[in-house]
């Protein structure tokens, strides 16, 4: 690792800009009839097309325009009205056809931006230069054959869109940010399953350093090969501290293309600039230009889901919770959506929030279950809820006693529960007083204490009557009654 | 065994009962084993062939039988058919099987056609003369020390051997109406996007179109009609409607715009050139009016072609590389000898030739200058003959400056070769349909030259029903003369 000072450190400003590849998910490919599916036997999703045979022709799968109009407008880009595509054109043994078909001059979205949190926890906005569609290459597998690379051809030709960020980006912090806030969205718009580990979303980054109040931007250097947001931040990191450890000894910036090595967390040169590919880009002869319609838009617009930011909003400014809850609730889709079926049924929302992001998700992580697995119905969670909110139940008897008892039992009422394990709360004023008169005459002395000022004695009281009633006696009452008797 | 000219003719001959498919089927194949040495197959489907007649035979004697029932077809070695070799003449494709049909192969075999054998063609249909051949040239069937043309040279030689009723070919640049000029056959270049090009080998995507090479104007209305129309396969393919081309005549005077930039072209041969000045006459006396028009960018369409389709072809030859099918260099060491190895050997020097000219063209630096001006002249273009033929309803040209040329005589000059394609190129700017009509023949060599007929974009049908009433009269004309 290349030691910089913090002093040098100080003196430089960070630049970055990402551009992000997400694959999407669709049943078929992006301009062939054959699956996209990952895990597959290699090979078995494949066509004439996806083998770049001769005569082949694409077409293009619908779902890939609503794909990248959804996410189009969730990042509140322009949408291009009339397209082209284009060829991209290189030499890669897992590129059958030897050119991808892309978007070059008329990306179907522009002109975007998200807002995401700084280093200091403010809102910045990143702008997004453009969204385009374009097709995975296959996967060319150097390390199962001693003497052989083995071509994958399942990936060639899976949708993707490239969303390609402004260099906005001012801190590491950011980066992370922005990165988590695009894959949240996909999830959320459940057109890409997000997943850097096994290359379904996946990230360069382009980064440049110049001193602080510089105007001017440095060269930068693009990185490629980082397979987690973790590896996106040490790989920014390094890559800051190794620009600014070269201009600090008097040397260039050289614009290159590196990639990351995780397991020392530094980056090394794939390519200079003098290498750079000459892509040969231009319009793609075998398709149609294309129309978006105003009617198509609709469409999406019509179907799209509720957005984090906008469900972020509401439970912030409606519901009253706290920026922390819900961050928290909005951070999964999944945990969002069990959210809103519980305050379907109550009215507590901040108890909705408590008993998701205290119970539930400690019972998921415990157990290593997915929300969308969790047997216990969101409706139940709200019976629960109700239970102490008609103080049938306490609230540590319904989070300790009854919730461990509902993912056995998803079907059963929490009040049923309650009841055949004998854990409602004894709210009867004359069985209460019963009790507190027998506790307050066992410890005659206390009692007198007590009248005579030391009220800290009420515990030792409640303690009694707890006791007496098995723990079952609705605290607040059982207070009253011993104050009142102790006042006699 | 007489000589048929149309589907019409041989339906006719079997109804009485002459021949038989099997029968007739049986002629053709000996009719292919005679002509060896032209060339002109490089594979026959005899087996299938002759099964497929006795099917058909069948199917015609139980009346359910199809359009294009006793019609025996050659393939262009370029249009794919599902479990044969389809190699575009081309070394690096050699014994490759094409794993699905062409949409309009599928189209014909549904109406029962009986295909017979893949032709020989230029390498990747890349060629004017079918010397670009990895499997040799093509003689041409009326004089073999000439060339057939290009690059559908062994489709226009099938047809005009005898060796089949029709032949598939395709046009990219003149490569269906040059040969059928060079051989006395009709060729007819659909409009771009009436004919899907799903299974066609891409040359250059936006200039390719499949069409029929034919002895008559009928039969090539007919085959037009079966494989035309939309095809979801193919996006560029039109949905205009497909209308029954082969049907009822329209003898209505057309108003004729002869190309005076061809008709004045110092290239022509004056024998062509009088010829055709000849048919003008012909034409004004049958009732047409035929006025000069002018094309003042004809000298910057071959430079557009030639930019615009290499550039396309450099793409679109990218995937023979090697690596996952066809042919790769047994001195391959590793990925780059790899690419450098296979595509040296086995692509023939023309193709090469124009994989880098398309490379150069789309190059960081040059596009601007190359590319992108070439798309404009053909947008100029375009609009142009868009307005001449609001003007007029067909627009004629000679489809050849001269009469197929002998074999040797331009293969050390390709920009001479290039020149050759100066009135075809026009149909596959522009994007229209054009049509080569075997009327005339050279008193010096006794070759056959062809005139070209070009209409508005799907407008097949008056062309097609005026190019058949032009030939119907000449073939009378020429028995009472």
């Amino acid at each position: 690792m290349i030691e910089t000072r913090a002093e040098v450190l100080e003196k430089y400003q960070l630049v970055v800009g990402l551009e992000i590849h997400a694959q999407l998910i669709t049943s078929s490919k992006a301009y062939s009839g054959a699956v996209n599916a990952y895990g597959d036997l290699p090979n078995a999703n494949t066509c004439p097309l996806t083998l770049g045979h001769p005569g082949t022709l694409p077409r293009l799968n619908t779902a890939v325009v609503q794909h990248a109009v959804r996410l189009g407008l969730a990042t509140n880009c322009s949408l291009t009205r009339e397209m082209h595509f284009a060829r991209k054109n290189y030499f890669y043994a897992d590129l059958p056809k030897g050119y991808q078909i892309t978007q070059d001059t008329t990306p179907i979205c522009t002109e975007g931006h998200l807002t995401v949190k700084d280093a200091d926890g403010n809102d910045k906005r990143i702008g997004i230069t453009r969204i385009h569609i374009e097709e995975d290459a296959g996967k060319s597998i150097h390390d199962q054959d001693p003497f052989n690379t083995l071509v994958d051809l399942n990936r060639a030709g899976v949708p993707l869109l490239e969303i390609v960020s402004e260099p906005d980006i001012r801190s590491i912090e950011e980066a992370y940010n922005y990165l988590a806030e695009v894959r949240r969205l996909v999830r959320y718009l459940d057109i890409c399953d997000g997943n850097m580990e096994e290359g379904s979303m996946r990230c360069d980054a382009n980064v440049s350093v110049m001193l602080k109040g510089s105007k001017t931007l440095g060269n930068r250097c693009e990185v490629k090969n980082m397979n987690s947001l973790r590896n996106v931040q040490r790989a920014i990191t390094y890559e800051m501290k190794r620009q600014i450890a070269i201009i600090e000894a008097g040397g260039t910036v050289e614009q290159q293309t590196r990639s990351f090595d995780a397991v020392n967390g530094t980056t090394f040169t794939l390519r200079g600039k003098e290498d750079a590919h000459d892509y040969r880009y231009f319009p793609e002869p075998d398709m149609q230009p294309l129309e978006l319609s105003e009617e198509a838009v609709e469409k999406v617009k019509k179907a799209m889901p509720p957005l984090p930011r906008d469900l972020y909003k509401r439970y912030t400014e409606e519901l009253g919770l706290s920026d922390y809850d819900a961050g928290i609730l909005t951070e999964s889709k999944p945990t969002a959506l069990y959210y809103e079926e519980i305050i379907k049924y109550t009215e507590n929302y901040k108890a909705a929030a408590n008993k998701v992001i205290g119970e539930v998700k400690t019972y998921l992580n415990r157990t290593a279950t997915r929300i969308e697995d969790f047997p216990v119905k969101p409706e139940k969670i709200a019976a629960l809820i109700r239970l102490t909110d008609e103080n049938k139940v306490s609230h540590s008897v319904a989070s300790q006693q009854i919730f461990p008892l509902m993912p056995d039992n998803p079907d059963k009422d929490p009040e049923d529960l309650a009841r055949e394990n004998d854990l409602l709360q004894e709210s009867d004023d004359n069985a209460l007083e019963a009790m507190a008169r027998k506790a307050v005459a066992a410890y005659p002395d206390k009692a007198e204490a007590y009248r005579k000022g030391n009220k800290g004695l009420l515990g030792l009281f409640m303690g009694e009557v707890m006791k007496l009633s098995d723990r079952k006696a609705n605290p607040k009452m059982a207070s009253d009654i011993l104050k009142k008797i102790l006042e006699e | 065994m007489k000589e048929y000219t149309s589907l019409a003719q041989i339906r006719g001959a079997l109804d009485e009962g002459l021949f038989t498919l099997p029968e007739l089927t049986e002629h053709y194949l000996k009719r292919i084993e005679e002509t060896r040495e032209l060339n002109i197959f490089l594979e026959t489907f005899e087996a299938e062939a002759r099964e497929r007649a006795e099917s058909v035979q069948k199917k015609i004697a139980a009346g359910t039988a199809g359009k294009l029932a006793g019609m025996v077809v050659a393939l262009k070695d370029n249009i794919c058919y599902a479990g044969r070799k389809v190699s575009a003449a081309s070394k690096i494709l050699e014994n490759f099987q094409s794993l699905f049909s062409a949409t309009a192969v599928q189209r014909m075999l549904d109406e029962d056609v009986v295909f017979i054998g893949r032709v020989n063609c230029d390498e990747f249909a890349m060629g004017g003369s079918n010397e670009n051949s990895s499997f040799g040239p093509v003689k041409n069937p009326l004089n073999p020390a000439y060339v057939p043309g290009g690059s559908s040279g062994g489709s226009a030689a099938a047809v005009a051997a005898g060796c089949c009723l029709a032949a598939l070919g395709s046009d990219t640049g003149g490569s269906i109406r040059q040969p059928a000029s060079f051989c006395g056959t009709v060729g007819l270049k659909p409009t771009y996007g009436r004919v899907s090009r799903h299974g066609l080998i891409a040359f250059a995507s936006s200039f390719d179109q499949i069409g029929p090479i034919t002895r008559s104007v009928s039969d090539a209305a007919l085959i037009l009609e079966v494989i035309a129309g939309k095809d979801e396969m193919d996006s560029t393919s039109a949905s205009a409607p497909v209308t029954a081309y082969a049907g009822e005549r329209d003898s209505a005077p057309m108003k004729i715009g002869y190309i005076e930039e061809c008709i004045d072209n110092d290239a022509l041969d004056p024998e062509v050139r009088k010829q055709h000045l000849t048919l003008i006459d012909e034409l004004r006396g049958a009732g047409h009016t035929v006025e000069p028009v002018h094309l003042e960018e004809l000298a910057y369409l071959v430079p557009a072609y030639y930019v615009l389709t290499t550039a396309e072809a450099s793409s679109n030859l990218s995937r023979y590389d090697g690596i996952h099918y066809g042919y790769r260099s047994e001195a391959a060491t590793d990925i780059d000898s790899t690419y450098v190895k296979s595509r040296s050997e086995a692509f023939g020097k023309e193709v090469k030739r124009r994989i880098m000219l398309g490379t150069f063209v789309l190059s960081s630096g040059y596009y601007d200058a190359y590319y992108a001006k070439g798309q404009k002249v053909r947008r100029i273009l375009k609009e142009k003959t868009d307005a001449l033929l609001e003007q007029y309803d067909l627009l004629l040209s000679p489809t050849t400056p001269h009469t197929a040329f002998k074999l040797g005589e331009n293969t050390e000059d390709p920009i001479k070769m290039y020149l050759e394609d100066i009135f075809t190129v026009h149909a596959n700017l522009a994007g229209i349909p054009a049509v080569s009509l075997p009327l005339f023949t050279h008193p010096e060599n006794g070759l056959p030259f062809g005139a070209q007929f070009s209409a508005k974009a799907f407008n097949e049908k008056d062309l097609l029903s005026f190019a058949h009433n032009l030939m119907q009269r000449r073939a009378l004309a020429k028995k009472e003369g």
